[in-house]
C-alpha cells in the first residue's frame, strides 16, 4: 500500500514538473531515471523490490548518481507486452529519460530494448533473462544486471554430470524462458557425458503436473531438472513431494523454483538443490551491509530482486563517473559501465562483452525459509552470447 | 507406457476430469438455465481458493473452512444474483459479458487489496495427508482421491436434485418456459436466485477444494476459466449431465495428451472440442 502511494507520489511529482516546465530547466543539472517496472498483476512485489534496491544504491550514494540530483518518471508496465512500446517510447520521448531501467517480464523486456536501441538511449535490464537480450538483440545501449537464463541452468548441468548422475529428465513450460533454461542445462550436462532420457513440456500456465509425476516415476531417472517459477513452482514442487517421488529421484532446478515461494510450499521444499547467482548466507561484508541496511529501510528481507536493482544503479553511476558526471556523453557512459567492477552484494562482476554479468553461480540447498548457499559451482560463468555481432 | 502407467494415468485422468467438473457444473448451470453468460465464475473459484486461505488460517482447519465457506459462497451469489445478475435476465449477450469481464477486475483487485499478491499455500487437513504407494517410486496423495470422491457425490445430489425433487423441476420448467412457470404462480426470481447461488457455491468449493493441490495466488480463476467454458460447450449448454461427460473426456485428453504426444500437449483439448462439435453441434448431450 505505501508503496503504491509513493509511487502515485512519483508518478505525480513528475507529470507537475513536466507540466510546469521546470523539468527543462533543471534536465542540465539531474540525471532523469526512467523505472519502467511492473507494480501491479503477479510481478509487482519484483517490481517493487528492484526499485527499492535501486533507491537504495542512490541513497547510500549521497542521493546522487554521477554527483548529480536524481530525478525519476516511473511507469508500472503491468507486465503486459502489448503496452511495452508504447510506454517505452513515452520515457524516452516525452519525459526524455538519460536511462531506462527495466523490466521482469522478458517479453516486455524485448520490446523495451529495440525501442532503446532505436532511440540510441541506455537501457538497463533489472531482471528479464531472455537469453536474446544479451544475445542476437545485443546492442550498444543494453546492459543486463541480472542473468541470462542460460547462466543458472548451464551451471547446474555441469555440476550435476560432475556428481555423476547420467539419466535426467527435465519438464518446463513451454515458453521461451523455460525451453532456454532447459537447452543450457543440456549443454552443459550432455558435454559432461550424462543424457536426458526425457523432455517434456507443457502450455504456460498450465499446472496439472500428475501426468508427467506418472511418467517420471515409470521411466526413474537418476534426476529430474525443471523450470518453473513463481505459483506454478510451488505447486510443481508441493505435488513432486506429495507423489512420493522427492525420496527416490531427486529434483534439481534454477533458482526461480524456490526463490520466494517457501512460504507457499510448506515443508515440501525442504532440502532442495537450485542454482542461481545470489543466495542466503553469502555472508560478505558487502551482502551484509546491504541486507541489513534494507531491512531497515523496506520492513522487509531483501531477495535476488533488490540486488539486481542496487546493482542496476551501481552500473550506471560507474558509467556516469567515467563520464564525468554528464549522461549526455553516452560513448564514455558505455565504455564506463563495460569496464566496471560491479561491488554487488551478490559477489563482484564485470560485464561481458554482450553487456551480461560475468558472475559466480552459487548451489544452495533449502533449509527452512531461505536459500542457503552451499558452494561456488561455476566461477566467473560468462553467457556464449550466441548470435551477438558487436 | 506399462501398464502400471496406464492405469495410474487413467485414475490421473478421472481425477483431474472430476475436479473440472465440480468447476464446469455451477457454469453450466448458470449459463444453460439462466442465459447468462458469467466471465466472473472463474473468479468465484479464486475467491473460494482465498477463502480457504483465509478461513484456514484462521480456523486452523481446512474442513473447517469449507464448512464455514460454503454458507458465505451462497449468501455471496444471492446478493450479486439480487444486485447484478436479475438486472440482465433481458439484456444482450454483450451486455452480460461486459458486466462479468468487469467484475473479474475488481474481484482481481480487491484481492489485490485485501490479501495481496504473493503466492500462498494451504495445508492439507491431517486426516487425509498421506499417500499410498502404487509403485515402488511413486505414491498417489490421498487428498486427491478425497477431492474425486466429493465430486462423485456432487454430481450425484446434483443429479438427484434436478431430475427428482420439486426444486428441479421448477428449475428445468423456468429453463424450458421461464413465462408459462410464472404464470402457474412459481416465484421464478427466487428460482434464479437459488440457481445462481449454487452456481458461485460449486464453483467456490471447486477453489477451496483445489486450493491445497494447487496452491493460491493471483489471476488462478482466468485458467480454469476457458477449460470450463470447453467443458460447457462440449457437454451441451446447461446439461450437468453432459458438462460430468465433457470434464472426463477433457481429463484423459489432457492427461493422455500430454504423456502421449508432448509436442501438441497445448492443442489436444481443442482438437477433441473440433471433433466433437463436428459430430454434435450442440455438444454432446444438448437437451429438447
Amino acid at each position: 500500500m505505501k508503496n503504491t502511494f509513493k509511487l502515485a507520489g512519483n508518478l505525480a511529482l513528475t507529470f507537475a514538473l513536466t507540466a510546469a516546465g521546470i523539468g527543462a530547466a533543471n534536465a542540465a543539472d539531474k540525471v532523469k531515471v526512467g523505472l519502467m517496472l511492473p507494480y501491479t498483476g503477479t510481478y509487482a512485489a519484483l517490481g517493487n523490490a528492484i526499485t527499492n534496491g535501486f533507491k537504495q544504491y542512490v541513497e547510500e550514494n549521497g542521493g546522487k548518481l554521477g554527483g548529480r540530483e536524481v530525478e525519476y518518471a516511473v511507469v508500472d508496465d503491468e507486465s503486459n507486452p502489448a503496452k511495452a512500446t508504447e510506454n517505452a517510447k513515452k520515457l524516452v520521448s516525452r519525459d526524455k529519460v538519460d536511462v531506462l531501467v527495466g523490466t521482469v517480464h522478458s517479453g516486455v523486456a524485448l520490446a523495451m530494448a529495440k525501442v532503446a536501441r532505436d532511440t540510441k538511449t541506455l537501457m538497463i535490464v533489472p531482471n528479464a533473462g531472455a537469453n536474446d537480450l544479451t544475445g542476437p538483440l545485443c546492442s550498444p545501449y543494453v546492459f543486463r544486471s541480472s542473468f541470462s537464463a542460460w547462466q543458472p541452468s548451464y551451471a547446474m548441468g555441469e555440476a550435476l554430470a560432475k556428481k555423476g548422475i547420467k539419466n535426467v529428465a527435465t519438464v518446463t513450460w513451454k515458453y521461451s524462458f523455460g525451453e532456454e533454461s532447459v537447452a543450457g542445462f543440456k549443454e552443459a550436462f550432455e558435454k559432461g557425458g550424462g543424457k536426458l532420457v526425457k523432455e517434456m513440456t507443457l502450455p504456460f500456465p498450465n499446472v496439472e503436473f500428475q501426468p508427467f509425476l506418472t511418467e517420471i516415476a515409470s521411466l526413474k531417472p537418476d534426476a529430474v531438472f525443471v523450470f518453473f517459477a513463481g505459483a506454478g513452482a510451488a505447486k510443481f514442487v508441493s505435488d513432486y513431494a506429495a507423489a512420493g517421488l522427492k525420496n527416490s529421484i531427486p529434483l534439481y532446478g534454477p533458482g526461480f523454483l524456490t526463490d520466494g515461494n517457501l512460504g507457499a510450499m510448506g515443508g515440501a521444499g525442504e532440502g532442495l538443490m537450485t542454482t542461481l547467482h545470489y543466495a542466503d548466507g553469502l555472508a560478505s561484508a558487502k551482502d551484509t551491509a546491504f541486507r541489513t541496511k534494507y531491512a531497515q529501510s523496506f520492513k522487509m528481507q531483501p531477495d535476488v530482486y533488490a540486488v539486481q536493482g542496487y546493482d542496476a544503479a551501481q552500473m550506471y553511476e560507474a558509467g556516469l563517473k567515467a563520464a564525468g558526471g554528464d549522461p549526455a556523453r553516452k560513448e564514455e557512459v558505455i565504455k564506463g559501465m563495460e569496464s566496471a567492477k560491479i561491488d554487488s552484494p551478490r559477489g563482484a562482476f564485470t560485464l561481458s562483452k554482450a553487456h551480461n554479468p560475468v558472475q559466480d553461480i552459487y548451489m544452495r540447498e533449502v533449509r527452512g525459509d531461505q536459500n542457503v548457499m552451499l558452494e561456488v559451482v561455476s566461477k566467473g560463468l560468462e553467457d556464449p552470447a550466441r548470435g551477438c555481432k558487436m | 507406457m506399462d501398464f502400471a502407467s496406464f492405469l495410474i494415468q487413467t485414475l490421473n485422468s478421472l481425477q483431474y476430469g472430476l475436479l473440472l467438473f465440480l468447476v464446469a457444473s455451477g457454469l453450466t448451470l448458470v449459463f444453460g438455465i439462466m442465459g447468462i453468460i458469467n466471465l466472473a465464475h472463474g473468479s468465484f473459484y479464486m475467491i473460494g481458493a482465498y477463502l480457504a486461505f483465509v478461513l484456514t488460517s484462521a480456523t486452523g482447519s481446512l474442513v473447517m473452512a469449507i464448512v464455514l465457506g460454503i454458507p458465505l459462497a451462497l449468501v455471496f451469489g444471492a446478493f450479486l444474483e439480487w444486485a447484478l445478475f436479475s438486472h440482465l435476465y433481458k439484456r444482450d449477450h454483450l451486455e452480460q459479458v461486459l458486466l462479468t469481464y468487469g467484475l473479474i477486475l475488481i474481484f482481481e483487485q480487491l484481492r489485490s487489496l485485501l490479501v495481496g499478491d504473493d503466492v500462498h499455500g494451504v495445508a492439507i487437513p491431517a486426516f487425509l495427508d498421506a499417500s499410498i504407494q502404487l509403485t515402488e517410486v511413486m505414491s498417489y496423495p490421498v487428498y486427491r482421491l478425497a477431492i474425486s470422491v466429493v465430486c462423485i457425490v456432487l454430481a450425484v445430489a446434483l443429479y438427484y436434485v434436478i431430475q427428482r425433487t420439486r426444486l428441479g423441476m421448477m428449475i428445468r420448467a423456468g429453463n424450458d418456459d421461464r413465462g408459462m412457470v410464472e404464470s402457474l404462480g412459481i416465484n421464478i426470481n427466487m428460482i434464479y436466485r437459488v440457481v445462481f447461488a449454487l452456481g458461485v457455491a460449486l464453483a467456490a468449493l471447486a477453489g477451496m477444494l483445489a486450493a491445497p493441490i494447487s496452491s493460491v495466488f493471483p489471476n488462478m480463476g482466468s485458467h480454469v476459466l476457458i477449460i470450463s467454458f470447453v467443458i460447457v460447450v462440449i457437454g451441451g449448454i446447461g446439461s450437468v449431465w453432459g458438462a460430468l461427460v465433457a470434464a472426463l473426456i477433457v481429463g484423459f485428453a489432457d492427461t493422455f495428451g500430454k504423456v502421449l504426444v508432448p509436442e501438441l500437449s497445448g492443442i489436444v483439448v481443442y482438437v477433441v472440442m473440433a471433433v466433437v462439435l463436428l459430430w454434435r453441434p450442440e455438444g454432446i448431450l444438448k437437451k429438447g
